[in-house]
């Protein structure tokens, strides 16, 4: 034990009810993972809800589909993966001590999630413009739907990338958080599992959206 | 290691080490957190009894008795959201769970400490918010929310939708944190089949947590859109569909019934070998069995909708694969029963709790499976043969194990023996006045009398008047265990560490616990049961 003293500095504090740092790596890790299963099986439960009324009314989804623009999805889209890219580049580095590297990238992933919810704000205020609200506040006769329930669409459509939105708002909190700690210099090669976990995160939100993009604004 | 020559105060324990409120609600030791979900729980406990006698004073007699038909409805619905979200549900895993999983594996805390707090105050946020709408328009549509009218009501469903959300949160960090300690914080020498049942009871029921629950917080969260929104989901004038609600809510609340069952066969897996003073019959078949329970539980969930206009043909599936749970159930019952046979029985109180358990749970698991039969639920459906059943299930199961646990490790949570002959008191009237209460609601079932309502007719007077003399006696027995519980707090003799001769590890540290379990990190060399 003595020995660890003589570099505590550089060494991992471990929490008592784990064996090693690497222990405890392993273990957050696998919560993580925990987690990110019942995220997907949230999703999942709103897909389910989806693809059972896209089944039951095709009309009013692809009606609701043709009112948004799919070049803002599409940007939006490789806005994301190119995030998922900044942010596996963000953990390597630091893996490898580049520190100060990584704190660009991940100041990056921040500014692609933040560009995203700006392209987001401006879809929905535009679609507010147009009286496409969600439910019964969608007026058919002012929007001059085809389909007397378009209001379901966008019900769908607010709740679903709503919800998304949400996790990316958390998940640039928490890049931020870690961005902020690694500037403090609290990770280096040897312990990165805060920042590995929030990566993870981050990666299950853009999968989610690669999904939500063809549904919400390709189907028809 | 290091540890291991420090010099040990015998005196020094989990409870005493750190003093003041702020040393309880900021602490991460998973035994303290425990012990704050007990008092919580045994606080909405209450709430939700109190609820239970003033149904059943209602239906003493037909007519209006001593509340309002709406009163009722309210009741009704606080009776049943209360004991399922905030008592059954998290009862045993997170009581007797958090306490005593991580010292069962030989851990000095679950996996993610600082998470075991979260849960709790996530759980406190939102079973306080779900008290709260008592105090504004109290909710009717009973603990399912079923829609139309849920969509419709005045009451403040919203808020008790997502209270159980929150609460539903809670359960899965819950869950999380046992899974990631079960595969990851075993000590040195405990394989995964040398782990107590209990632990395979709780692990089987996080998988449920884990996987089911987020199901259900998306469909409560449906709910309150369509509440506020009107999206048009669940509502059939809007072009929605009620039944895909039910579906939904099915597709976790049944699953959710193993989450509570589960833990409480875990409880009575340790009971009946401590008190046989025998290796366990079975072992890996009762571990298993679990796992199997919580698997098959996935696919069942159509039985709540025979008669809600599914399909015919889904109808005859689901009722097979509900029949398939009495599969891996059977095989659990009788394993304890080989257990019992030629064992050498001690009738202690928490043994009679968890032979009343066998007895209860099995009339309970029976009648399952005469509901699941397609045919026979036409009739008995919404009738009071399924109240009956589910309490037989849910009370006589969940609740004989929770008493059974509670006594059985009252020492060891507390290091203080309580009165032996007075908890058996409270067995005898627990059981009698459960029995009382809950076999009526059989014959009056079968009689065709149905569930939920206010009234009934003149025919069934009778037998409801047994049934509300049997929930007081029921009322008597809790408020006798109070009394034990604090009688054994305040007067109780020392216990020793290990007062009933059990081999699980956690009879092999002082009654109570230190603050990380262990005095020397333990080797487990043998399984949990090497009785004989
Ligand atoms: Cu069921």
């Amino acid at each position: 034990m003595s020995t660890v003293e003589s570099h505590a500095s550089h060494e991992h504090h471990f929490a008592h009810h784990f064996k090693s740092a690497d222990h405890e790596f392993l273990t957050s890790k696998q919560g993580i993972w925990l987690f990110m299963v019942t995220e997907i099986l949230m999703f999942g439960g709103l897909f389910v809800a989806y693809f059972i009324f896209h089944h039951i009314y095709p009309g009013m989804f692809a009606e609701g589909a043709k009112s948004l623009d799919w070049r803002m999805g599409f940007g939006n889209t490789l806005v994301l993966i190119f995030s998922s890219f900044t942010m596996a580049l963000g953990i390597h580095q630091i893996q490898k001590g580049h520190n100060k590297k990584a704190v660009l990238s991940l100041a990056l992933t921040i500014l692609c999630g933040a560009i995203f919810m700006v392209v987001k704000y401006f879809e929905y205020t535009h679609k507010f413009h147009l009286g496409l609200y969600p439910g019964k506040y969608l007026d058919v006769a002012k929007v001059g739907a085809e389909h007397a329930n378009l209001g379901m669409y966008f019900g769908f459509y607010y709740l679903m990338s709503g919800m998304h939105g949400l996790h990316v708002l958390i998940g640039m909190a928490l890049i931020a958080w870690v961005l902020f700690r690694t500037m403090r210099g609290d990770f280096h090669s040897h312990y990165y599992t805060p920042v590995e976990g929030v990566g993870i995160f981050w990666h299950i939100i853009d999968l989610i959206w690669i999904f939500l993009f063809p549904l919400l604004y390709l189907v028809g | 290691m290091a540890a291991t020559t420090h010099h040990h105060n015998p005196d020094v324990n989990y409870i005493n080490e750190f003093k003041g409120i702020g040393s309880w609600l900021t602490s991460l030791d998973h035994k303290r957190i425990g012990l704050m979900y007990m008092i919580s729980v045994l606080t909405f406990f209450l709430f939700g009894g109190i609820a239970a006698l003033g149904i059943r004073l209602e239906l003493f007699s037909p007519g209006q008795t001593v509340m309002t038909a709406d009163q009722y409805n309210q009741f009704m619905t606080y009776h049943g959201a209360i004991m399922v979200f905030m008592v059954i549900v998290p009862g045993i895993p997170a009581i007797l769970g958090n306490f005593f999983l991580p010292i069962h594996v030989g851990a000095k805390d679950v996996a993610f400490p600082r998470l075991n707090l979260l849960s709790w105050y996530v759980f406190m946020v939102g079973a306080l918010m779900g008290i709260a709408t008592l105090f504004m328009h109290k909710v009717d549509t009973g603990w399912t929310f079923y829609t139309p009218y849920s969509i419709k009501t005045s009451g403040a469903a919203t808020m008790m939708v997502v209270a159980a959300f929150i609460m539903g949160m809670s359960s899965i960090l819950t869950g999380l944190n046992f899974i990631a300690t079960v595969h990851k914080l075993r000590c040195p020498g405990m394989t995964m089949y040398r782990m107590p049942l209990f632990v395979w009871a709780i692990y089987s029921t996080a998988i449920l947590q884990l996987l089911a629950t987020p199901v259900l917080g998306i469909t409560l969260l449906l709910l309150a859109a369509e509440r506020i929104l009107g999206v048009g989901i669940f509502d059939p004038a809007l072009g929605g569909d009620p039944v895909l609600f039910q579906h939904f809510f099915w597709f976790y609340s049944h699953p959710a019934v193993y989450i509570m069952i589960l833990p409480a066969m875990g409880v009575v897996s340790e009971l009946i070998a401590a008190f046989s003073r025998k290796t366990i019959f079975g072992y890996t078949a009762i571990a298993y069995s679990s796992l199997g329970i919580a698997a098959v539980s996935f696919f069942v969930w159509g039985h709540h909708m025979y008669v809600s206009g599914q399909s015919e043909t889904a109808g005859i599936v689901f009722s097979f694969l509900t029949m398939l749970v009495g599969v891996p159930t059977a095989i659990k019952m009788f394993n304890w029963l080989a257990t019992l046979y030629r064992g050498s029985i001690s009738f202690q109180s928490p043994m009679l709790f968890a032979l009343g358990f066998l007895f209860l749970f099995m009339i309970g698991g029976v009648t399952g499976i005469m509901l699941a039969t397609l045919a026979v639920d036409v009739h008995f459906h919404d009738t009071y043969f399924v109240v009956a059943h589910f309490h037989y299930v849910m009370v006589g199961g969940t609740l004989m194990a929770l008493m059974g646990g509670f006594y059985y490790w009252f020492p060891k949570m507390f290091g203080k023996m309580y009165n032996e002959g007075l908890a058996r008191v409270t067995f005898v009237f627990i059981f009698i006045g459960f029995n009382v209460t809950f076999f009526p609601q059989f014959i009056l079932g079968a009689m065709g009398m149905p569930r939920r309502y206010f009234d009934y007719i003149p025919a069934y007077e009778s037998l409801n008047k047994i049934s509300t003399v049997g929930s007081w006696l029921i009322g008597i027995g809790f408020l006798i265990s109070l009394y034990v519980i604090i009688d054994g707090l305040l007067r109780g003799k020392k216990a020793p560490a290990n007062p009933w001769g059990a081999k699980t590890l956690e009879w092999q540290v002082p009654s109570p616990p230190p603050h990380t379990n262990f005095h020397h990190d333990p080797v487990v060399t043998a399984g949990p049961y090497e009785y004989r």
